[in-house]
Parts: structure tokens; C-alpha cells; sequence
């Protein structure tokens, strides 16, 4: 019985690690179905994570946190559109561009807004959503059903939208552009148009991940607070070969990495502290190693599209 | 096919001119933008701008200060500059500085006996393998398994300064242990100062010679030809029996090498010794550099001198104007959006030029 409490316990850490990596994932998808390889998720997290805190400051409320993080999150993916459909600028750049914007901006916003202080300005932050009676199965019952909502949010997520990615006409839409926009375009899909779309939606998915960061995971915003969680997602996108469910595995396989190193660290084994940190990072490379070559992308992903 | 690239080439040159005009447009643009920010978020423009000129060129030691600042700015610039042109996005520069950092601390530190005329030449030869070796674990993984390298670059970087952290608190900490910090490097492996008052060191001249070495490289080898074929276009250079393999391998080696030469120098020449956190953010810095300095070895010098002042005078504004200096970044992220965007409206516009010419010649036949 003991042994099965922890193993929840260690179920409901993973499964809380494993939602921002899931959303910023699942935001990632949307852009890479329609034909656009954003590696900005690191620094459109960033700079969702301190708007959320900003928001839940100013306006008391997590979910105004919540929805400022969005906002923030809307503005950079607009930005990525501009450059990489409208001017068709080379995406990798922008998206490295777009890390250092989150980056430095969150730091400096941080800094005017809250101070230089050691002390951290604390927030209003999500609370744990029981849900009557499923949340008292044994075992699984903590881990599955007393989360933070937007943890629900996450996965629910996943099967929305694989139903929409595979089951919809817009989804099939969207497929099509990322495949093969010119083909998309003679169809009469607005081409451009989905791919702002796509951006613009899947940033703030990917700014709600962020969110969850710094008014979830903690009640407070610390400088490069990501720590290369958009990234990780990136490979999760490939390991899960661009499917949500895939996704979803993913993320909470790398995190389950976090969960490791944890209880390594609490059992005292003698492994160093800061080699113990690594694992996920290891995990990830290895696991994009092993299924890289498995993964089918959509055919136009990073191509800039040109009409006429 | 060789001709069709060497025209493809050989415009892109003459484009170069009209190039650097749009890119030096487009950092002003840039700037402007900053102080616009730095205006909104409740500060003085114009003595942020006055703090940070004079911190950058006021003085003979402020001067001295952007050249210690350029130093590593050059070597992570001729990195993505050199991964970019073979194709690659080399984005683990931060890792392979501190990797190279640390073999030339080990080199630097533990070997004892030698002169300086051997000491210093191997601790950097050292420094350079670190990174190399550091760099050529991803461009081994995209060979061997179609890892992408943007991916396993980044990772790299959290793993190695994690490494790092480990190494300068365990087994190479300085004895007794009480600071986090390895024993100072010997004399006889550090750079000799190079302007008397200021801190500007050997290091710098050192990466001038690199440069050099970056365009005979690129521009005057049968390999740097291969490879910059191959990051036009890769497929065909695969089809005109180009190894791009070997040569994904090659540039991510000597990439990575370049790269841990920025951190090698940073100690023999700035700290002396290897702390946890010798960088404050050089790698990713290396991409803007290269990208205004369009991948060219003098491009790339303009660059650097740009960024390395913006770091050297970004403390001074700190300090006098109050502005956080994390808006220095803020400014090179505005850079690269404008060069970029520029560049592509340059595209654009020469594009509908064309169309012009096509047009108006088909109407007088």
C-alpha cells in the first residue's frame, strides 16, 4: 500500500511537471501543421510567465493573470507571423530571436515592475480543483482528479485537438497548408491567413503553459524561470511524431526525468546534485535520437510559402 | 553545376554593398526602437544613450572594455556564422564556451613545468578541442540519427554548464573549498595584457587572426567552397558527390572549436580562473553578431563591436542611468527582427524591380 501511494504521489508530480510541456507542445503542433517551425516556445513562455504574474498582481486574480499571459502571448506569435509568412524571413532566426526578446524583456519588465530586490513579489496563484469523488480512488485518484484546473485544461486539450487536427474541416485545412500550401492554395484556402491563425492561436497555448509556471507550478516569477522547457517541448513534438496524444506521452516521459532526479536526490543515492538536473535534458536527447528518424514532419515545415 | 553556383555566389557578393547599407539602416531603426522602450517603461533616453556611449568609448579603459567585450562576441559570431553557412543552426554556442573554458582551465591549471611559449599555445589548443568536441556530439547525432541539431544544441548547453557547475564545486574547486572557483591558471598560461590600463588582453588579436583563418577557410578552400555549397542548397550538393556528412561533422567540429575559444580566452585572459558563471549570455549573443554581419568575416568584426559595446556600456548605463541592463538584449532581439525584415523587403523590392524591367521590355518588343 505504501509503495502505491508513492507511486501516486509520484504520478501526480509528473503529471503537474508535465502540462506546460504539454501545452507549449500542443501550441507547437498547431503552428507545425501549418507549415511553420517555431522554436520561439522558450521565449514566448517567458515572457507569458511574467505577464501572468503581472496580471494576478495588478488585477488579484489568477485568471486575469491567465489571460494577460495569452495577450502577451498573441503579440509575439503576430510578430513571428509579420516576419515568417508576410515577409517570409527565415524561421529558426526569428524563433532564436524571439528567445532573446522573452527572455531579456521578461528580465528587464521584471526588474522595473517588481524591483531589484532579493525578495520576490508573491502572488495569487491557481488552486487544486478536486473533483467529488474521483479524486478518492485509491492510487490514482489524487494524481488524476485533484490538479490545478489548468492542468484538466492541458489534457482535455489532447483529445480536442486531435479531433479538430484530424476530424475537421478546418483541421484538414490547416493539414493541407502544411503539406503543401500550393496545392492548399489552389483549393481556395487562404494560406496566409491560416498560418496567422495557427501562430497566433497556438502562441497563446504555448503562453498558457508559461502561465502555468509562474502562477501554478510557483506563486512567483524568477529571471529564465523556463529553463529550456520550450525547447524540451520542441522534441516532444517529434518524438510524439506530431500527434497530440503523442505529445502528451512525451511530455510526461521528459518530466517523468524531473521526477527521477527528485527522488534521487531525496533518497540521497550519492549522485551528485547538478548531474541529477541533467536528466531530463539527457532524456530528451536521447529520445530524440532514437525516434527522430521515425517522425514524419508535415512536407513544408520551414519552407516559406510564396504565392503566385 | 559548380558554374551555376559560383554566379549564384558571385551576385550575392555584389548584393554585399547594398547589404550592409540595409543592415546599418535597420540597427538604427533598431536603436530607435530600444530608446523608445526604454522611454516607455519610465526612464531617460537620452542619458541612457549618453551613459552607455561613454561607457563604450569615453575612455581609453571604456574602450578597453568593448574591446574585452568583443573578444568572445567575434568567436561566437564566426560559430553560427560558420554552422550557417553549411546549413546548420548551431544554437549550443553558450555550452561549447563553457566547455572550452573549462579544458583551458584544466590545461591552464594542471600541467606544470612547461614555458610559456608551449603552456599558452597548448591551453588554447585545449580550449578549442573542448568546444569542438562539445559541438561535434550534435553534428554526430544529426549524421548517425537525423537529430535535429537546434534541439540538441540547446540541450547541450543546460548540460554543460550543469557539468560545469559540477567540476568548480567538486574536483577541480580550489583547495580549501570554501569558494565555488578552481586555483587561478599559471602565469605561464595567460594572455599578456594588450593596452596598458585597461584590461584588454592578447585574446583579442588572437581572434582577429581567426577571422582571417574563418575567410581562408570559407573563401579559399576546396572544403569551405563544399560547404557553403551545401547550405545553398543541400540536396544538390549531395547530387554533385559533395560528403555533406563529413562535412555536417567538419563545421559543427570547428564551429564548436570557435565557440570554445570565446570561453578559453575569456579565462586566460579576464578571469584567471573557471567560476560557474563566466558568460553572461556571449553564445547567444554569437547569432545577432552573425546576422548583421551577414555570415562575412568583417561583417562579423562590425558585429561584435557593436554588441561588445552595448555589453560594455550596458554596465555603465546600469549604474548611472538606472535602466536595466537585460534592455541591452532587448535591443539585439530589435536588431535582428530589423535586419531580417529589411532584408527580406530588400527581396521584395528588388523582386517587383524585376517584374518592372520584364514588363517594360516586353512592351517595347
Amino acid at each position: 500500500m505504501d509503495l502505491l501511494q508513492t507511486i501516486g504521489g509520484y504520478l501526480f508530480t509528473d503529471i503537474r511537471m508535465a502540462a506546460p510541456v504539454l501545452l507549449a507542445g500542443l501550441g507547437l503542433l498547431l503552428m507545425n501543421w501549418s507549415g511553420l517551425l517555431n522554436i520561439g516556445a522558450e521565449g514566448t513562455m517567458l515572457i507569458a510567465a511574467l505577464a501572468a504574474v503581472a496580471g494576478s498582481h495588478y488585477f488579484g486574480s489568477v485568471w486575469m493573470g491567465l489571460l494577460l499571459a495569452m495577450l502577451a502571448g498573441a503579440v509575439f506569435g503576430l510578430l513571428f507571423a509579420v516576419l515568417t509568412v508576410t515577409l517570409r524571413a527565415n524561421q529558426t532566426v526569428v524563433g532564436a530571436a524571439i528567445n532573446i526578446l522573452g527572455l531579456s524583456l521578461s528580465t528587464t519588465l521584471n526588474r522595473v515592475l517588481f524591483g531589484v530586490e532579493t525578495t520576490v513579489t508573491k502572488v495569487d496563484s491557481f488552486k487544486v480543483l478536486e473533483i467529488p469523488l474521483l479524486s478518492k480512488i485509491p492510487v490514482i485518484g489524487q494524481a488524476f482528479f485533484a490538479q490545478m484546473p489548468i492542468v484538466y485544461i492541458a489534457f482535455l486539450l489532447v483529445p480536442v485537438m486531435h479531433y479538430f487536427l484530424f476530424k475537421t474541416k478546418p483541421g484538414l485545412n490547416l493539414r493541407s497548408v502544411g503539406e503543401n500550401p500550393r496545392v492548399a492554395d489552389t483549393l481556395g484556402i487562404n494560406v496566409y491567413r491560416t498560418q496567422y491563425l495557427a501562430t497566433i492561436i497556438g502562441s497563446m497555448i504555448i503562453a498558457a503553459g508559461g502561465a502555468f509556471l509562474s502562477t501554478g507550478l510557483l506563486n512567483f516569477f524568477t529571471e529564465d524561470m523556463v529553463a529550456g522547457r520550450g525547447y524540451i517541448a520542441l522534441a516532444a513534438v517529434i518524438f510524439g511524431k506530431y500527434k497530440p496524444a503523442g505529445i502528451m506521452i512525451a511530455a510526461m516521459i521528459f518530466m517523468a526525468g524531473n521526477v527521477v532526479s527528485n527522488v534521487l536526490q531525496v533518497a540521497g543515492v550519492g549522485i551528485p546534485y547538478t548531474f541529477l538536473t541533467m536528466i531530463p535534458y539527457i532524456l530528451t536527447i536521447v529520445a530524440l535520437t532514437i525516434f527522430a528518424s521515425r517522425a514524419v514532419a508535415p512536407a513544408s515545415l520551414g519552407k516559406p510559402y510564396k504565392r503566385g | 553545376m559548380k558554374a551555376l553556383f559560383t554566379t549564384k555566389m558571385k551576385t550575392q557578393g555584389k548584393a554585399g554593398a547594398k547589404q550592409v547599407l540595409v543592415s546599418f539602416g535597420a540597427t538604427v531603426f533598431a536603436l530607435a526602437l530600444g530608446m523608445l522602450l526604454i522611454y516607455a517603461i519610465g526612464f531617460d533616453p537620452f542619458s541612457a544613450v549618453v551613459a552607455m556611449v561613454d561607457g563604450a568609448f569615453g575612455s581609453k579603459n571604456a574602450f578597453g572594455e568593448t574591446l574585452v567585450k568583443m573578444t568572445p562576441l567575434i568567436f561566437t559570431g564566426m560559430s553560427y556564422a560558420l554552422a550557417s553557412r553549411c546549413g546548420l543552426t548551431n544554437l549550443g554556442m553558450e555550452g561549447q564556451l563553457y566547455m572550452g573554458a573549462l579544458a583551458g582551465t584544466a590545461t591552464g591549471v594542471y600541467v606544470s613545468g612547461l614555458p610559456a611559449a608551449l603552456h599558452l599555445p597548448l591551453t588554447i589548443l585545449a580550449g578549442f578541442l573542448g568546444g569542438a568536441l562539445w559541438g561535434l556530439i550534435a553534428g554526430a547525432l544529426k549524421v548517425r540519427f537525423g537529430a535535429s541539431e537546434i534541439i540538441t544544441t540547446v540541450m547541450l548547453n543546460t548540460i554543460a554548464i550543469s557539468f560545469i557547475d559540477y567540476m568548480v564545486n567538486g574536483p577541480m574547486i580550489e583547495p580549501p573549498g570554501i569558494n565555488c572557483q578552481t586555483q587561478p591558471v599559471q602565469s605561464t598560461a595567460q594572455l599578456p595584457n594588450l593596452i596598458s590600463g585597461t584590461r584588454a588582453h592578447w585574446g583579442f588579436v588572437i581572434a582577429i587572426v581567426f577571422v582571417v583563418l574563418f575567410w581562408l577557410f570559407l573563401w579559399r578552400s576546396k572544403r569551405g567552397y563544399e560547404v557553403r555549397v551545401a547550405g545553398l542548397n543541400l540536396s544538390a550538393a549531395r547530387y554533385s558527390g559533395i560528403h555533406t556528412d563529413k562535412n555536417i561533422l567538419l563545421v559543427m567540429f570547428l564551429a564548436g572549436g570557435l565557440a570554445g575559444l570565446a570561453g578559453c580566452n575569456e579565462i586566460l585572459g579576464i578571469q584567471i580562473r573557471m567560476i560557474p558563471e563566466i558568460s553572461p549570455g556571449y553564445g547567444f549573443d554569437g547569432i545577432a553578431v552573425s546576422l548583421i554581419g551577414n555570415n562575412t568575416p568583417f561583417g562579423i568584426v562590425i558585429g561584435a563591436l557593436l554588441f561588445g559595446a552595448f555589453r560594455a556600456g550596458g554596465n555603465r548605463m546600469q549604474i548611472r542611468a538606472k535602466v536595466p541592463n537585460a534592455i541591452v538584449s532587448v535591443v539585439q532581439a530589435l536588431v535582428i527582427f530589423a535586419v531580417v525584415a529589411s532584408q527580406m523587403l530588400l527581396d521584395k523590392w528588388n523582386e517587383h524591380q524585376m517584374k518592372k524591367m520584364n514588363r517594360q521590355e516586353s512592351e517595347v518588343a
